[in-house]
């Protein structure tokens, strides 16, 4: 297809090299700098997408990041489909494959569109007054239907092929936007030794001076100047200009958050390289050149293909060579669109008129008058007619009188430039209204950061330069860079944006007088909002949904804020103005996740005898970020099989449990012993060598925290165990005490969880078993009793071994370092195996330590249970006066009789297994609003007690043993008796063996 | 992310810390003394203020050391960073 509407010659575009792409299967063809916009406009394509709500053709409003309208899908193959992307920014590339969004079955006939006769029925409030009743209605009518009628096209189904990278950034000075401003920043910034880091958001640096054809700075054409200014950017060592990228959030202390596009807009990338870069950006000062936005003008049928903001028009036909139309009407209330009248017309574009809303015209309409080009002062604009593509508009005198249409296939509209303070806002800084702008621009700074040029309102090119120099000395300054000022460069033939129109045009309807395109808000809607009641701007926001959508109003925002405020009579000030928040444009989840997906999303810890178990086929689970082998099934075995057998092999023969991930802690020092003493409820300060305390440490409130294991190995040095999830709270409240309650202890603590893998042999062979392998350790019972530990080597490899039982049977704890834990064991497995016994997972571990009643903490317990709930009130060391926590048990509410306490539960069907959580009621049949009595905290069938068995906190529940309760069951409450937690060896004969 | 500056290893991103809680509220030294009303207010109240806030942090993901910080509630500036032990600066809002 020939590219009818491309100029000869001009433009930014490599001509000698044509790239062929498709748009809802149609194929065009393009070159190297266009976008997908440019291309299609090239051939006179306007009408790329159908709006969010009533489905009305769309075109393309402007050229760059603001784009309302023109929203594509680009799938780039392999699953890579990307919705919502603005074909004013998508770089063509040659096989790029585009399709439209939002219309069915076809973008000319879109069966939607009837959307737009009921327009009355989808005005403000819709969603509000619409989805309210029936609730049935939700599911046959509202979802499937107005959910696929209206939106904003389909997210991809398949996991994102790509890859992410992120990186972190430090300069001295950061400037967003390499436009005017940015560029003559930049140029002072770096005239000293300072790191400086230009961000732009398109692939060419230069912003407005890509558009300029006119212009001379510093006797040059700007074309010129821009090229010699990037060459002596790109030449400094101390620069770096990213390109194709958005700096999209401005955070505390000049943190910026950049999204680099790397490679979508190759055909053919690198394959090693990400397709976006997330950069974390800490800017010791920060220049904002963010430019400004043409504002739209508000009147009937302003979104119509055709319809087009004027400076965008001058962008496609200067930096694209691309005529938007054969025949324009420019409707202006700025000086601006003279430019582009008078730029269109030299490249042959005939210009109908140039209608302006101000009754006096501006001095560069003499010039355009003196060629030919009808000017006409005080009009206004009533609206535009045409199907897919605008064919006239109407005009009229604005204070009265009969309108004129004119046929056009052009209409070019300028209601002046609004500030793009996105960032100033996000970063906190405080803007203020400037009337003679009619629009907020930066006022007080909070952070380390200045604006510069247009977007505090500087709009003449020769002011922008000037104060984009000033400003990048400024920071280079404040950085502790001294650098020169520039000299103010000269600048003739440009044209200075002044005036401006806010607001519905006089006299026009407001009806499909649209004010955010891309949400479907018309000046209607947001009268009818004030009307309604909506009067403060955040309320306006969220009931008619105006700047809420993808671009974030930037189109939109001033024109809605007039709106309120001619309806409630106000100022725009008075009116206020919404936050501005991060993304300043659409980021895609990948570049925020960046590496941190799959594997690499929550690192997974593992132990040592993973490898084993993972070669045994053991079934894991997930405990914190441990990966725990639950139990190792044989081939014909489910769950419970696997379960009970590792339970009964535990109780007749002997078991074996990776238990390496129990928290270790390493407590030295003289104060040691001192220490431990005020941390933990025990008796600890006269702990012998060699001998270990179960211990149990709660926090100031009297709760109980965590415990474990003290094993005293010296004087002054302690091996610490904790729960494997409370290895690092301990820790960290060991340290805090430290450090903060009792620095004059001399106490050092080291995490040695990782350095110890813990081996637990237990079972009645667990002696036996052991034996052959230990040499230089009596394991005798009267040497080496319950609760102690010992130093020797097992099988050479130097161990700390500690007699404990976390079963009730006889058990040691086998402690090596990690780095021969492998070995050792392969060696202890295969004297388990010849004893009768067999290694267990964590399942078996809970069912085995359920049926002594042992309570684990944070299953058991939930940050309000004392020890003495748990019946541990005997573990608290007798005549201590202080430790963490005794004083809070001595409040009323510790102490007062009704607690919930630890008991066993009995169903009276021993089959039935109750859910953990299930609460404990006094009755079968609950009166409403009657309390639990408690709940099910453990609840396992237990292969040694041939029935299930629970554990439970039940309020006084030690003065229940032997009453029958209730437990809420999936299939209605079950019969619950309350028993002794200690389901098997009351008294503890088999610690022995 | 803010950027507070630990006392010992200097200005280090907000990732690096974790908080503390209120700063200045000492472990009484003999709880034993204390009345139920006081401990409770030791364990629950606090100043929760609109303003400047003493308050604990960890340098958890470096030196490992606690300090003390003066931070504005409202706009989430760290004023001032000071080490555990030093009386609480004289600084105006
Ligand atoms: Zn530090």
């Amino acid at each position: 297809m020939r590219a009818a509407f491309r100029m000869p010659a001009g433009g930014r575009i490599a001509r000698g090299e044509t790239l062929s792409f498709r748009f809802d299967g149609r194929i065009y063809t393009g070159h190297p700098g266009d976008t997908l916009a440019s291309a299609l406009l090239a051939h006179g394509v306007h009408l790329l997408g159908r709006s969010f709500k009533y489905h009305r053709p769309r075109g393309v409003l402007a050229a760059g990041s603001e784009e309302p309208n023109a929203l594509v899908e680009i799938d780039r193959g392999g699953g890579r489909r990307t919705p919502n992307l603005r074909a004013t920014e998508v770089a063509l590339y040659d096989g790029l494959v585009a399709r439209s969004q939002n219309r069915a079955p076809a973008l000319s006939f879109d069966l939607g569109r009837i959307n737009d006769f009921f327009a009355p029925l989808l005005s403000a409030g819709f969603y509000y007054k619409t989805f309210m009743w029936p609730r049935r209605a939700w599911r046959m009518l509202y979802e499937p239907l107005i959910r696929r009628a209206a939106g904003l096209g389909r997210a991809p189904e398949a996991p994102d092929p790509d890859r992410y990278a992120n990186r972190f950034g430090h300069c001295d000075v950061l400037i967003v936007g390499g436009g005017p401003a940015g560029l003559m920043a930049a140029l002072a910034a770096s005239a000293g030794e300072a790191r400086v880091v230009l961000v732009d958001e398109q692939a060419a640096c230069g912003g407005s001076l890509l558009d300029e054809t006119t212009a001379t700075i510093a006797g040059q054409p700007a074309p010129v100047w821009l090229a010699e200014t990037l060459a002596t950017l790109n030449a400094r060592a101390t620069v770096r200009l990213l390109r194709c990228a958005t700096a999209f959030g401005y955070y505390a202390e000049n943190f910026i958050a950049i999204a680099e596009r790397v490679t979508e807009h190759l055909a053919d990338p690198d394959p090693g390289l990400p397709r976006e870069r997330l950069w974390q950006m800490r800017a010791r000062e920060v220049v904002l050149a963010t430019g400004a936005t043409e504002r739209p003008l508000v009147f009937p049928g302003n979104d119509r293909p055709g319809v087009m903001l004027a400076g965008a028009a001058r962008t496609y036909l200067n930096r694209y060579a691309v005529r938007p139309g054969r025949r324009a009407v420019i409707v202006t209330a700025c000086d601006s669109a003279y430019q582009a009248a008078s730029d269109l017309a030299a490249a042959g574009v005939e210009v109908a008129l140039i209608a302006d809303l101000r009754d006096t015209l501006p001095a560069v309409a003499s010039d355009l008058a003196a060629r030919g080009i009808r000017v006409a002062a005080g009009m206004t604009v009533l609206g535009t007619q045409g199907g897919l593509r605008v064919r006239s508009v109407a005009v009229a005198p604005a204070r009265g009188g009969a309108s004129v249409r004119l046929a056009c296939d052009l209409v070019l509209m300028s209601g002046g430039w609004t500030p793009a303070i996105h960032l100033f806002s996000q970063s906190r800084g405080q803007v203020r209204f400037a009337a003679d702008l009619g629009a907020f621009i930066p006022d007080r700074s909070v952070q380390r950061e200045r604006s510069a040029g247009a977007c505090r309102g500087l709009l003449d090119l020769a002011e922008t330069l000037a104060d984009g120099a000033r400003a990048g000395a400024a920071a280079a300054r404040a950085a502790g860079f001294p650098v020169p000022d520039l000299p103010r460069p000269a600048v003739a033939g440009a044209i200075t944006p002044a005036g401006f129109h806010l607001g519905l045009c006089p006299r026009a309807a407001a009806t499909r007088a649209f004010v955010d395109f891309q949400n479907d808000v018309t000046a209607k809607d947001i009268a009818r909002a004030a009307q309604e009641g909506f009067h403060a701007i955040e309320h306006v926001k969220r009931y008619t949904t105006t700047g809420m959508a993808t671009d974030q109003g930037k189109t939109s925002n001033l024109n809605a804020l007039a709106l309120v405020a001619a309806a409630t009579g106000r100022a725009i000030p008075e009116v206020g103005l919404t936050s501005f928040r991060p993304p300043y444009t659409p980021v895609t989840f990948g570049t925020l996740a960046g590496l941190s997906r799959g594997a690499l999303f929550d690192p997974v810890r593992t132990t040592p005898i993973h490898p084993w178990a993972e070669a045994r086929g053991a079934v894991f689970e997930d405990v914190g970020a441990w990966r725990r082998a639950r139990y190792f099934p044989r081939s014909d075995e489910d769950m419970h099989a696997a379960i009970a057998r590792e339970c009964r092999a535990t109780r007749e023969a002997l078991g074996l449990l990776d238990a390496s991930t129990l928290g270790k802690i390493e407590v030295v020092g003289p104060d040691a012993a001192e220490f431990l003493e005020r941390f933990y409820v025990n008796a600890l300060r006269k702990l012998g060598i060699g001998r270990c305390r179960y211990g149990l440490a709660l926090g100031e409130n009297g709760f109980v925290r965590d415990d474990g294991v003290i094993g005293r190995l010296a004087p002054d040095r302690f091996h610490v165990t904790t729960t494997t999830g409370g290895a690092t709270a301990t820790l960290d409240r060991m340290e805090d005490y430290l450090q903060t309650e009792w620095p004059d202890l001399h106490v050092w603590l080291t995490s040695t969880t990782e350095h110890w893998a813990v081996l637990a042999v237990q079972g009645p062979q667990a002696r036996a078993a052991l034996a052959p392998l230990i040499t230089d350790i009596d394991l005798a019972p009267a040497a080496f009793p319950p609760m102690s530990v010992r130093v020797g080597h097992i099988l050479g490899v130097a161990t700390r071994l500690f007699r404990v039982s976390f079963t009730g049977e006889l058990g040691f704890e086998i402690n090596v370092p990690a780095d021969y834990a492998g070995a050792v064991w392969e060696a202890v497995a295969a004297r388990v195996a010849a004893c009768g016994g067999a290694v267990y997972g964590t399942e078996a571990m809970h069912v085995l330590r359920a049926e002594k009643g042992y309570a684990i903490i944070g299953q058991e317990t939930d940050g309000t249970v004392t020890p003495g709930d748990l019946g541990l009130d005997w573990t608290i060391g007798k005549g201590k006066t202080d430790f963490i926590g005794k004083r809070a048990l001595a409040l009323p509410d510790l102490r007062r009789p009704g607690r919930k306490q630890l008991v066993g539960l009995l169903t009276t069907d021993p089959a039935l297994v109750l859910e953990e959580g299930a609460q404990i009621i006094a009755g079968p049949n609950p009166s409403p609003g009657s309390t639990a009595l408690g709940h099910v905290t453990s609840a396992y069938p237990s292969a040694t007690l041939g029935r299930s068995i629970a554990l439970g906190l039940v309020a006084a529940g030690r003065q229940r043993l032997g009453a029958r309760l209730y437990a809420q069951t999936p299939g209605g409450v079950a019969e619950v008796d309350l028993v002794s937690p200690v389901f098997f060896d009351p008294a503890g004969r088999r610690i022995d063996g | 992310m803010l950027l507070i500056p630990c006392p010992y290893c200097g200005p280090r991103p907000e990732i690096e810390f974790s908080y503390g809680g209120e700063a200045h509220l000492a472990r009484p030294r003999d709880p034993a003394a204390c009345d139920d009303a006081a401990w409770g207010d030791f364990l629950y109240a606090r100043t929760n203020p609109k303003g400047i806030h003493a308050e604990r942090w960890r340098h958890a993901h470096g030196c490992g050391r606690f300090f003390n910080a003066l931070r504005h509630t409202v706009s989430d500036q760290f004023l001032i960073t000071y080490r555990i032990g030093a009386p609480r600066p004289e600084i105006a809002a």
